[in-house]
């Protein structure tokens, strides 16, 4: 079975996009092999800065002859639907044409086309080509006086089809000038003459002699493996990074591993900014001396060149760049120090936080009184989440962060551990950012989640006042992440807290500036209206959190339906008290009940135009099953609210099971609909009162299943 | 390789000067038309009229140039060794971009003493964007041996317009190239022309006073509500030459226009590094400034110069 090899040879494609495009090609080329009936072993693609490969392994030299009947109209049809006929099938006259006897229709046409399958090779010549005008890189462009888009010029394109043993032909196609060969070249500096390849192995063999690693896991590897050598030789250790060493892979095509050097002294800035520094400008990995596992004075560079002087020049050209960089992080980190972080808080005065929000400064302000008030009820000390909320945002004004803005919250811990603050304040500098992502880690520590509650619940109390809100895929400053990390730290550290009150009364005291010489003066009742709108954008973020955890989405809406809820932590201990009795057998044919009733209410609530409310008359409970629900509806309520005040939901939820009894015996001997309308009112306020003591733990109409 | 014959103080690995003649030599051979700098304030060499307009259009154009580029907030006093407020730019713009222009860029790297046996040159990812002029382009930041030394990009589109054919533009930043073929630290050590002793002269003797005077200027005392008037001024000239240049399907006064867009844009500079524009403001600042690129961009294209 032949084998196609495919490789696009162009400028450098940018590291990032790399792996992406390898697969992608892989799949277009035999997506559109299959659609044409070309079916194949296998598929592997191959991608270095310079060239985006395919080998297809196992195709048929053809594809097979198809043939088709095509149903024509019954013998002596009208001229007309003849000559359609005709045209349709492509046959000259009807007399090619066969006849058919169909015992109900009677007789009719049939034309047999046979469609020759085409050599694979022509099929081949056809893909190709539209592939590369539509491939999707996500950046593409134009290049001299062509229309062609290509991620970067695209220069030549070797195409071979052919089996193992024979020589391959080169399938002929051009691409806007141009033309499929069997030519391609090797490295660029080491190996740039052209030399013609037949197939994937003759293809790797001759790439691997002109210097060329094609496949890009075997560059990772080396890359991997001889850095690891390296490390080990100096006895230090490498401090793997996958980001990098993704990025890196992309960068050569020949991997040639140095290490170099810097001043000890260096080593004085905190490793994350030796590692930042040295990653971030120089892609370059640092080493940690395993005896004291800090940073050591060295690095690992991967070049692309098999250097005449074996690398000295490389490594002196990298280490005098590095050395640069070093003195800039060196000398932000000094002069962040002896500056100290208090020094950056008038700065605050003078930067937006959002034209519509004002400064910073009034925002730290806010952020730090809400952090006051939320500190007692997290088990917080309010004077060190004052301090914390005060001091954690100053690091952002500092040099280090200025360069590398990843290290904000770290640089504020350092700074604040250097200037001996309290230990749980330097925590929160850092932490009060967390959680940054779905696998980023909530705040433990009580001051920190104060700030980093304050923090976050200013921020969305603020942009909702301005009515800035997420909209559809638009969420441009971060409000789901900011309301989704609420969420977590409340419900990973088990806090209650009532939000609505917090929000009505942040929003209430928010001061907004004044913007182009106008004063906005929001309506009374507006910060009410907000905080309520944002509880609700609150319970929508927190019915995702649960659902994406597994929790039923209809229970999760069930519990949200009760009005007032705010306490985000019990509402989803009720939530799973409540999953647990509906899989009970009491749960089940309670919600059966429940449903009988509320249907009939429903119905009967249509009927008369008006709704059934308890409570019910006792002098009109006539049968002894009424009677028994009555008073069970009773109990049941009273059991409710002491297990409710004292959040024992498991209780609650077997005060509720003592329902199902009575219910079913209500069901089982009374006619709700009695001819007596005094009767017949007061059984249907009687179903309703089932309806109001369910309530309690959540509405039961929306429950499915 | 360097060319042997040349005496020790052309040579580019020795003199400042040596190098971008060695540079405007090298692109002369490959048919550029050399020019000067243009004579105004500007950023980038890119703002040059034989780059921004010149990329537009159908006609072919190759020109190579130094530029002195202004970047007022970059200015350190003179006590950094590698910032600078006013440093040069090497500018090479082919259109249509040669197949072959990577190997002439390295052609190139090699001329100036930067052996391709030893040294590794790098072509990284870096897109270009200039919101001001309403353009972008991909290509990369070329590194040599860890350090960015110069700017390749394929013009996409210049003052909103796409650019058919498509111009490639080289940007090489000469003192740090400088520095590095004649391995000193600090930008003003390099060696200016390529003397010794009593008569050589260093980048620091021509231009360390003006570091220091600029960055006062810049960030201390530039006269702020001089500029606020003169970027009002420039940007309400240049919609005054575009209306009255004008002709219809010609346009007559695109280059006069155009200069008052590169005024602009580096008043806008200043006061950017006076630090008396908000965020919000500069923002609109910069699309004002874009608006002139455009309009001007449109007049070129109305031009002999432009293909009309």
């Amino acid at each position: 079975m032949p084998d196609l090899l495919l490789e696009l040879f162009s400028e450098e494609i940018p590291a990032r996009m790399q792996a992406q495009a390898a697969d992608t090609l892989r799949k277009l080329v035999t997506d559109a092999l299959v659609n044409r009936g070309l079916l194949y072993e296998g598929a592997k693609a191959f991608v270095t800065p310079r060239r985006l490969a395919l080998a297809v392994h196992g195709l048929p030299g053809k594809q097979a002859d198809q043939r088709e009947e095509k149903k024509g109209p019954r013998v002596g049809a009208p001229e007309q639907a003849l000559a359609g006929f005709l045209k349709s099938a492509g046959l000259a006259s009807i007399d090619q044409a066969k006849i058919q006897s169909d015992p109900k229709k009677g007789d009719f046409y049939i034309a047999v086309v046979e469609k020759k399958g085409r050599p694979t090779a022509e099929v081949i010549a056809e893909v190709i080509p539209e592939v590369i005008r539509t491939f999707p890189w996500p950046k593409s462009m134009r290049w001299g006086t062509g229309s062609l888009r290509w991620v970067r010029p695209l220069h030549s394109i070797l195409c071979t089809f052919g089996a193992e043993g024979d020589e391959p032909e080169v399938v002929t196609f051009e691409v806007e000038g141009i033309t499929a060969s069997n030519i391609t070249r090797g490295h660029r500096f080491l190996a740039p003459a052209p030399f013609t390849v037949k197939r994937l192995d003759d293809w790797m063999a001759k790439l691997e002699a002109a210097k060329v690693v094609a496949d890009r896991d075997r560059r990772k590897d080396i890359i991997l493996n001889d850095a690891k050598d390296l490390a080990l030789a100096a006895g230090l250790e490498l401090v793997e990074d996958d980001g990098l060493l993704d990025e890196v892979c992309g960068l050569v095509e020949w991997p040639v591993v140095l290490m170099g050097a810097f001043e000890e002294r260096f080593l004085d800035i905190p490793d994350e900014v030796i590692r930042a520094t040295i990653r971030a400008n120089q892609k370059c990995f640092v080493l940690k001396d395993p005896k004291t596992g800090r940073l050591a004075n060295r690095f690992i560079l991967i070049s692309n060149l098999v250097a005449t002087d074996g690398g000295a020049a490389i490594v002196a050209g990298n280490e005098r760049v590095i050395r640069a960089r070093l003195s800039d992080a060196k000398f932000f980190w000094d002069t962040d120090r002896a500056n100290g972080l208090e020094s950056r808080m008038p700065k605050f005065d003078h930067i937006t936080f959002h034209e519509k929000l004002g400064t910073q400064a009034a925002r730290i302000a806010r952020i730090a009184n809400l952090a006051t008030i939320i500190a007692p009820q997290v088990g917080a000390d309010p004077v060190l989440a004052e301090e914390a909320a005060l001091i954690a945002k100053a690091d952002l004004l500092t040099e280090v962060v200025g360069e590398f803005p990843e290290l904000q919250g770290l640089m504020g811990r350092y700074y604040a551990q250097g200037e001996g603050m309290a230990a749980e304040v330097a925590a929160a500098c850092e932490e009060h950012y967390k959680p940054q992502g779905p696998g980023d880690r909530t705040p433990t520590a009580p001051v920190s989640i104060a700030v980093a509650l304050a923090d976050k619940i200013d921020t969305l109390v603020g942009f909702w006042a301005i009515d800035e809100k997420p909209t559809g895929s638009k969420d441009p400053y971060a409000l789901r992440r900011a309301a989704l990390g609420v969420i977590r730290i409340i419900l990973e550290n088990g806090l209650r807290l009532k939000l609505s009150s917090l929000f009505a009364d942040l929003a209430e005291r928010l001061e907004l500036p004044e913007v182009k010489g106008e004063f906005r003066y929001r309506t009374p009742g507006a910060a009410t209206e907000e905080a309520a709108d944002l509880l609700s954008f609150f319970a929508d973020r927190l019915k995702v959190y649960l659902r994406e955890n597994g929790a039923r989405f209809d229970l999760v809406d069930a519990v949200f339906a009760l009005p007032g809820q705010d306490d985000l932590f019990e509402l989803v201990l009720r939530m799973k008290a409540l999953a647990r009795f509906l899989e009970s057998e009491d749960g089940k044919t309670l919600l059966a009940g429940y449903r009988r009733a509320a249907s009939i209410l429903r119905i009967e609530e249509k009927k008369d135009g008006k709704a059934f409310k308890g409570p019910t008359s006792a002098a009109l409970l006539k049968e002894e099953a009424e009677e028994k629900l009555a008073a069970a509806i009773d109990d049941v309520k009273e059991h409710l609210a002491k297990t409710i005040a004292a959040e024992d939901f498991e209780g609650a939820m077997t005060a509720l099971s003592d329902l199902r009894a009575p219910v079913d015996a209500f069901f089982e001997a009374v006619t709700v609909n009695a001819e007596d309308a005094a009767l017949r009112e007061n059984r249907l306020k009687l179903l309703d009162e089932i309806r109001t003591a369910t309530r309690a733990i959540a509405d039961f109409d929306r429950i499915e299943g | 390789m360097i060319d042997p014959a040349l005496p020790p103080h052309m040579r580019p690995d020795r003199s400042f000067q040596a190098l971008l003649l060695t540079l405007q030599r090298f692109w002369a051979d490959q048919g550029c038309v050399i020019l000067q700098p243009y004579d105004m304030e500007v950023g980038a060499g890119t703002f040059h009229p034989a780059t921004t307009l010149r990329a537009l259009g159908p006609k072919p154009w190759k020109a190579a140039y130094v530029q002195p580029s202004r970047r007022p907030k970059d200015g350190r006093y003179g006590e950094n060794p590698n910032r600078l407020q006013h440093y040069y730019q090497f500018q090479v713009i082919l259109k249509p971009s040669p197949d072959n222009l990577q190997e002439l860029y390295l052609k190139s790297l090699d001329a100036i003493g930067v052996d391709l046996k030893i040294h590794d040159v790098r072509f990284v990812e870096d897109d270009w964007e200039s919101p001001t002029l309403g353009a972008w382009g991909l290509g990369w930041e070329c590194w040599c041996d860890g350090m960015e030394v110069s700017q390749f990009t394929y013009f996409q589109q210049v003052a909103g317009f796409e650019c058919a054919p498509v111009a490639g533009e080289l940007t090489y930043g000469l003192e740090r190239l400088a520095m590095y073929v004649q391995g000193v630290e600090n930008v003003y050590d390099l060696n200016f022309n390529g003397r010794e002793g009593a008569e050589k002269t260093s980048y620091g003797d021509v231009f360390l006073q003006a570091e220091q005077e600029y960055s006062r200027h810049n960030f201390e005392y530039a006269d702020t509500d001089m500029l606020l008037e003169q970027f009002r001024m420039a940007e309400g000239a240049c919609h005054k030459y575009l209306a009255a240049g004008d002709a219809g399907e010609k346009h007559l006064m695109a280059l006069p226009a155009y200069d008052q867009c590169i005024k602009a844009s580096h008043v806008f500079n200043l006061l950017d590094a006076r630090g008396v524009i908000s965020v919000t403001e500069r923002q609109s600042y910069i699309l004002r400034v874009r608006e002139l690129a455009k309009a001007c961009g449109a007049a070129w294209l109305k031009t002999a110069g432009g293909g009309a």
